[in-house]
């Protein structure tokens, strides 16, 4: 998650005479802090060069000079087991197209884990750039009796040490004032050793002139840890939190959305009404307003549920969740830190695609990106809940449970299974060359959450879900209300139709009847012929690969139904040109398990694009998902009129 | 691989239980850069280790060696080997 704190900006364009200074240390290092108080609001997000690895470049201004600031993925080596990490070794060595050398390093080291990280230290030095040491988290090593003198620290490595509390802003300025100085930095004459016990010797004896007296082993994480990780209380404890974490999302959101919903409802009625083209008013109400309201409306989960990851992983509890849960996902090759991106993904795969970003290993990332789509999102619920409702009588109960309750249930366990599946498949898929990697996880202490990183981490993942995702569900929800209302048609052509042009409804219905999309609808019927569905289905499914919930509305429209918000009577009354019920058990448990599996949802295509940094992964998961939708979603029929259905 | 003094009472670090200590002897793995990293992770021979907790279902399992917490799952605390356990 660390990573998805720094702040995407506008990029900068930045003159090739400013300096560039790469940032590294290891992960839980006080990196991100460091970054986000040299270079503020100005950071460049993106992608090194063919591989799944994010690229943070900022731009840091002290006086009139301008540093380029490049945040490197965190480490614990320079040694790289794996592509990902190679990334590192080639922007440091100018190895890497695109990416120029960096001219001097900033190594940042957590003064409670300095015995460990002085490892990365000798590592770097022996790369013979100009190099300063950057330590952080100098209160918590004097809270916990620790004890560093950080001048001789400075003397023994042979290289400036600054030492900053990231997010009290202390020692940023006289961090800031040595940049300035950074072709001054003095190089050591005698890179460290690099052979393990020779190295070990190089660092006692660096800690033993710095006066280094470790920290004591921090006890409010003891005590914690005792309960949290404890084999009974510690799976309580963390059902409790997954629960807790559902609920909040989906109720606390609840109320916000709806006030998004009202707000935009009445947007569009203000429009509809003052518009006085009405080609133009329902142009702007539905497919504008309509097309971001679809956007807008999950903005308040997506903020609450990276709120919570923000909390969660400030405090530490992330580390903690993954290592109960990495047990449950060895089963399918994938890691603990796989299980919090699919968690997430339960609300959004959005946002659980991003939150992939904390996995190591570039093979996990990828089996998990292409899992999330499975976990059931919030934007199936609205079609759960329509389809549900015309499946099962409200009244039926299955022992204590109700019916309906009991199929939603199945539909998210079904979902989950298959994820977990998928992610299985994806993963021995990838692990057929190339080693596998190590599990390795620190367990940082137990801290209080910075404001700041916390209100940061939530602002960049808002921003850039908007950013990214509302121009791609803008321009389709545009694309379909033309499709669907396209060609226009003349009061004479609607009087020869037999159609009254005074009563909208008709015209609307007619409209549709004999629109582009409808004409699509009729095209694609060869494919969902088999699982039941018809024209008008059709449309619905076309209209929802753009986002989910629009399946409702836009069976709603094609209905023609009086309130297309609630159109299950008008639904349960639809006939096909035979008279027949069009809504039978056996289409309906079709449609249930097509949108279980489907990707449908411009917003993930958009965001596995930007994380995976090409169109290859983005049309896996949409081939690979479809086909497997169409493919369960005929079996789903089949075993439903086999059951009599 | 990195190698240390042979010696019969040698574990791996893999079979001490919660609460018991050992000191690195070598870290043996089958691809010498991932030997390599968990050296640099900080099991380099001659530092001293602890078990920490055990994860609810077994594996993986914390440690602490040069002053922080870092957890492993079983295949890869199989590759440290340690000597002198105790309490």
């Amino acid at each position: 998650m660390t990573a998805a704190c720094h702040t995407g900006g506008a990029a900068t364009v930045t003159p090739a005479r400013a300096p560039r200074l790469a940032l590294v240390g290891s992960p839980n290092a006080g990196k991100t802090s460091i970054f986000n108080a040299l270079t503020g609001l100005h950071a460049k997000t993106g992608n090194y060069p063919g591989v799944t690895v994010s690229r943070f470049v900022g731009t840091c201004r002290v006086g009139a000079d301008r540093y380029v600031i490049e945040d490197l993925p965190g480490t614990y080596s320079l040694d790289p087991i794996s592509a990902d990490e190679r990334i590192l070794v080639d922007v440091l060595d100018g190895r890497l197209d695109g990416v120029a050398r960096p001219d001097a390093l900033l190594v940042a080291v957590d003064a409670t884990t300095l015995r460990r990280s002085l490892g990365l230290v000798a590592q770097l030095l022996a790369r013979g750039l100009p190099t300063c040491v950057v330590v952080t988290f100098m209160d918590e090593l004097s809270r916990r009796q620790g004890r560093l003198d950080v001048a001789a620290l400075g003397q023994a490595l042979g290289v400036p040490v600054v030492a900053v509390i990231g997010n009290r802003g202390q020692g940023i300025a006289e961090l800031r004032e040595t940049l300035t100085g950074w072709d001054h930095w003095p190089v050591p004459t005698i890179a460290p050793p690099t052979e393990a016990a020779e190295r070990d010797a190089w660092a006692e004896s660096v800690l033993g002139f710095a006066g280094y007296h470790p920290p004591q082993p921090h006890r409010v994480t003891q005590r914690v840890d005792a309960v949290l990780l404890h084999p009974l209380w510690g799976s309580l404890v963390f059902l409790a939190v997954m629960v807790l974490f559902f609920q909040t999302v989906f109720t606390v959101a609840a109320p916000a959305q709806d006030q998004i919903e009202n707000l935009l409802g009445r947007l569009s009625g203000l429009v509809v009404a003052h518009v006085p083209e009405p080609w133009l008013a329902r142009l702007l109400g539905e497919a504008v307003i309509g097309g971001i309201g679809g956007v807008l409306v999950f903005l308040p989960q997506i903020v609450l549920l990276f709120l919570l990851i923000a909390l969660l992983e400030g405090v530490g509890y992330l580390a903690r969740a993954a290592f109960v849960m990495d047990r449950v996902m060895a089963g399918v090759g994938l890691e603990g830190r796989a299980f919090v991106a699919l968690l997430s993904s339960f609300a959004c795969a959005v946002p659980g695609i991003m939150a992939t970003r904390t996995l190591p290993s570039a093979k996990d990332r990828v089996a998990t990106m292409m899992a999330a789509p499975l976990m059931t999102c919030s934007a199936r619920l609205p079609v759960y809940v329509l389809m549900i409702g015309l499946l099962v009588d409200p009244s039926a109960r299955v022992g204590p449970f109700g019916a309906q309750g009991l199929v939603m249930f199945g539909l998210y366990l079904l979902g989950a299974v298959s994820a977990m599946l998928a992610a299985w498949a994806f993963k021995r898929l990838g692990d057929r060359r190339g080693l596998a990697l190590p599990f390795y996880m620190e367990m940082p202490p137990y801290r209080l959450p910075r404001p700041r990183s916390v209100l940061l981490m939530v602002w960049d993942s808002a921003r850039s879900f908007l950013r990214k995702c509302s121009t791609i569900i803008v321009a389709t929800s545009f694309a379909l209300w033309l499709l669907l209302n396209l060609p226009v048609h003349s009061a004479h052509h609607l009087g020869a139709a037999g159609v009254d042009a005074g009563d909208p409804a008709a015209v609307a219905a007619y409209t549709v009847d004999h629109s582009v999309a409808a004409g699509l609808g009729r095209l694609v019927s060869p494919v969902f012929d088999p699982l039941g569905f018809d024209w008008r289905i059709n449309i619905g499914v076309l209209s929802a690969q753009s986002a989910r919930e629009t399946f409702v509305a836009t069976l709603g429209q094609v209905a023609a139904a009086n309130d297309p918000e609630h159109p299950d009577d008008a639904l349960r009354a639809m006939t096909d040109a035979d008279g027949r019920r069009l809504f039978t058990p056996p289409t309906l448990a079709a449609l249930l398990v097509y949108f279980v599996y489907a990707l449908q949802c411009m917003s993930t295509v958009a965001v596995l694009r930007r994380e995976t940094g090409t169109w290859k992964w983005p049309l896996i998961a949409f081939g690979y998902l479809n086909g497997l939708a169409w493919l369960m979603a005929y079996l789903a029929r089949m075993a439903v009129i086999a059951l009599g259905g | 691989m990195t190698t240390g003094p042979q010696n019969s009472s040698d574990r791996a670090l893999a079979d001490l239980a919660p609460g018991e200590q050992g000191r690195v002897v070598r870290v043996v793995a089958a691809v010498a850069s991932i030997a390599g990293r968990m050296v640099d992770l900080g099991f380099s021979p001659g530092t001293p280790v602890a078990v920490v907790r055990r994860a609810p279902l077994g594996d993986p399992v914390v440690y602490r060696v040069k002053d922080y917490e870092v957890c492993l799952r079983r295949a890869q605390a199989a590759c440290v080997q340690v000597t002198g356990a105790d309490r």
